[in-house]
């Protein structure tokens, strides 16, 4: 599990990797470890899964993807763990999670996020959403935002 | 918005470090080596790319649930109170996303706390301050292996 140098590590790299020749230096510095133990605690860390990746992160509306869809599905339980890898493994989704119904005025198990240039594009990825599930799927809605209001990488409290 | 105009070196950096940032001593130059540029060209790219927000940041994305616990909550707000609510969600140290969405449910945002007495705890106050209830939607399974985003489609 992590101890708290991980969480200090994590506290220190979560708003992005120092821009300098020797990052893991810098962050060593500012930890009061080597950077040899940065470099390790980090390999550690994506070894089990804790860290996904390091890589630059694109921020979808400055590349031009600026119609984001929520699409949100009531699909059969039974039947949730094919038909949600069926959705995440299609390359214009960039999540896809199962999550509670909140009955009755949330039907919805799976969320599927879909990224367009614009609406129309959303529509026609969903409509391929919707034709794989088929008859699975009961009904289904598209959320779009109109409004980032934070984004932030995730933040230890 | 116009989609800014990346260079062929950004789009290069793109395409090759989403993921599987070198973790050596020296990450940017060995970037930088593998793209053909020198050290400087290639930090140069990325704060560029970072000063105009076409990318968030170089480092690591961690997984959800693995620190911590979160969950995405929805709030339906009356339209004529969503600006101060979305305000007041946002200066919430837990809050990473927000958004507003166009549905009954208008406001989405997602919550990490460090346990769940901590996540319980800022739902009630949002409850308490908001006079709304909190739908909240943890996640259950997750479906999808992020490797980063395909530029190739922009082409």
């Amino acid at each position: 599990m992590l101890d708290p140098i991980d969480r200090a590590l994590i506290h220190a790299t979560q708003a992005g990797l120092p821009l300098t020749v020797r990052p893991y230096h810098t962050l060593a510095v500012q930890l009061g470890i080597n950077a040899d133990e940065v470099i390790q605690r980090l390999q550690n860390m994506l070894d089990n899964g804790i860290i996904r990746r390091i890589g630059a992160i694109p921020n979808h509306y400055a590349l031009g993807y600026q119609a984001n869809g929520m699409t949100v599905w009531d699909v059969d339980d039974d039947l949730i763990d094919e038909l949600g890898l069926c959705c995440g493994v299609l390359d214009f989704v960039s999540h896809c999670y199962q999550r509670p119904r909140h009955c009755p005025e949330w039907p919805y198990n799976l969320f599927v996020m879909v990224h367009g240039k614009n609406r129309n594009e959303v529509e026609q990825k969903t409509a391929q959403i919707a034709a794989l599930l088929g008859v699975h799927c009961r009904q289904h809605q598209i959320l779009y935002s109109n409004r980032i209001l934070k984004k932030t990488g995730l933040r230890l409290t | 918005m116009p989609v800014p105009s990346l260079t062929a070196l950004q789009q290069r950096l793109l395409d090759r470090f989403q993921h599987r940032l070198p973790l050596s001593p020296t990450p940017y130059a060995d970037m930088a080596k593998r793209l053909d540029v020198d050290e400087a060209q290639l930090i140069d790219a990325l704060d560029d790319l970072q000063n105009k927000h076409i990318i968030s940041r170089i480092g690591p994305v961690f997984k959800p649930h693995r620190i911590g616990t979160s969950t995405l909550a929805a709030l339906s707000v009356p339209s004529q109170d969503l600006a101060a609510t979305a305000a007041f969600i946002s200066t919430l140290p837990e809050v990473n996303h927000n958004y507003a969405r166009e549905h009954l449910f208008n406001l989405w945002f997602v919550l990490t706390a460090t346990d769940e007495a901590h996540l319980r705890a800022v739902i009630a106050t949002i409850e308490t301050t908001t006079g709304l209830p909190v739908m909240s939607l943890p996640m259950l399974r997750e479906f999808h292996i992020d490797l980063g985003f395909q530029l190739n489609h922009m082409r």
